[in-house]
């Protein structure tokens, strides 16, 4: 692995023409020895450990925040902000999964979209955002994958596997599209998060002193809105796609 | 010129021809949201439920347009052919 363990982007350095150094690619920080392979600690690592810390805080707080709650009195402001976020992602799930097995999920969905959206937006805090690293989304779009099959055999049974053979004709274009949904979910939110990271590395990168204030235009197109809409469409094509196998 | 130097000049070309890939998702994208205005003006009701289908359709539509974008990626900082040297 090494310093390529980030199998795209690394050691991209300006040269030449370029004055400042132009760095968006990930970096790795720290070589260790694990299990005979040579591993690195990257910016991906210590990013998405902030990530993670910040939702786990957020999680103790709301915790401590519903255990105390008195249900006679009128909820505060924070835990009106808690009530609110959950009652929006139960009617995520409810509307696009069924009434049946909607609320099942809401646990995933919220799960991954608090994820997904606290990383894309961390480029505005100045962290390289995980999911701008292809292991990353894979990951996430692996465990959509299997949790698709999961519930394609509890509610199909085998007649999730025969249905692959349905036309026999299109057999193979059949099994091709069920290894290209994780593909094709995972490239689709690393593409589009490492693009707005691509393009604000070469700003500041190639203008240097003359990219002052106005690139905060540009964080607020390719952070804020490319990033909530790929969580959302990250988050609603798992819901579609799981809820594709309930009906037989 | 050196077989290495050809191969980094013929992956910059290509990379910028990787990129081509853009035009059909511009124009995907084009036309869900031209259609998606027309419908918003015959049924301003159904405002949501329309944005969010318009959304996630030219979202799907977009893949192909990535695709050739981590193409180019790849041979600019990954290459493949320069370990075949």
């Amino acid at each position: 692995m090494g310093n390529g363990s980030s199998l795209l982007l690394s050691g991209i350095g300006g040269q030449g023409l370029v004055q400042n150094e132009v760095t968006f690619g990930v970096n790795g920080f720290l070589r260790y020895r694990f299990l005979g392979q040579e591993v690195w600690l990257t910016t991906t690592h210590i990013c998405m450990f902030i990530v993670m810390l910040v939702l786990i805080v957020f999680a103790l707080i709301a915790n401590r925040v519903i255990r105390k709650a008195d249900p006679e009195k009128a909820p505060g402001p924070f835990l009106n902000v808690i009530e609110l976020l959950v009652e929006t992602v139960d009617n995520l799930t409810k509307t696009n999964m069924g009434e049946k097995h909607g609320l099942k999920f809401s646990n995933y969905i919220g799960t991954i979209f608090a994820f997904i959206l606290l990383a894309n937006i961390s480029g505005l805090f100045g962290l390289r955002p995980p999911t701008a690293d292809y292991g990353v989304t894979l990951g996430l779009a692996l465990i959509t994958f299997v949790l698709i099959h999961y519930n394609g055999f509890k509610h199909q049974k085998m007649a999730h596997i025969t249905n692959l053979f349905k036309p026999a004709l299109l057999t193979p274009i059949n099994i091709i599209g069920e290894i290209a949904t994780p593909l094709s979910m995972s490239l689709r939110l690393f593409g589009n998060v490492v693009s707005g990271t691509v393009m604000m590395g070469l700003i500041y990168g190639l203008l240097g002193k003359i990219a002052l204030i106005w690139p905060s235009v540009l964080h607020a197109y390719f952070d804020l809105f490319s990033g909530a809409i790929q969580t959302y469409v990250f988050s609603l094509l798992t819901m579609v796609f799981i809820s594709n196998n309930f009906e037989e | 010129m050196t077989d290495r130097g050809l191969i980094l000049a013929c992956s910059a070309i290509g990379a910028g021809l990787a990129l081509i890939a853009g035009i059909g998702p511009g124009v995907g994208q084009g036309i869900a949201a031209g259609h998606g205005a027309s419908a918003v003006g015959r049924n301003p009701g159904a405002r949501g439920t329309i944005m969010s289908t318009m959304l996630l359709g030219q979202a799907v539509a977009e893949t192909t347009g990535l695709y050739g974008f981590v193409v180019a990626l790849i041979l600019l900082y990954a290459n493949p052919l320069i370990g075949k040297l």
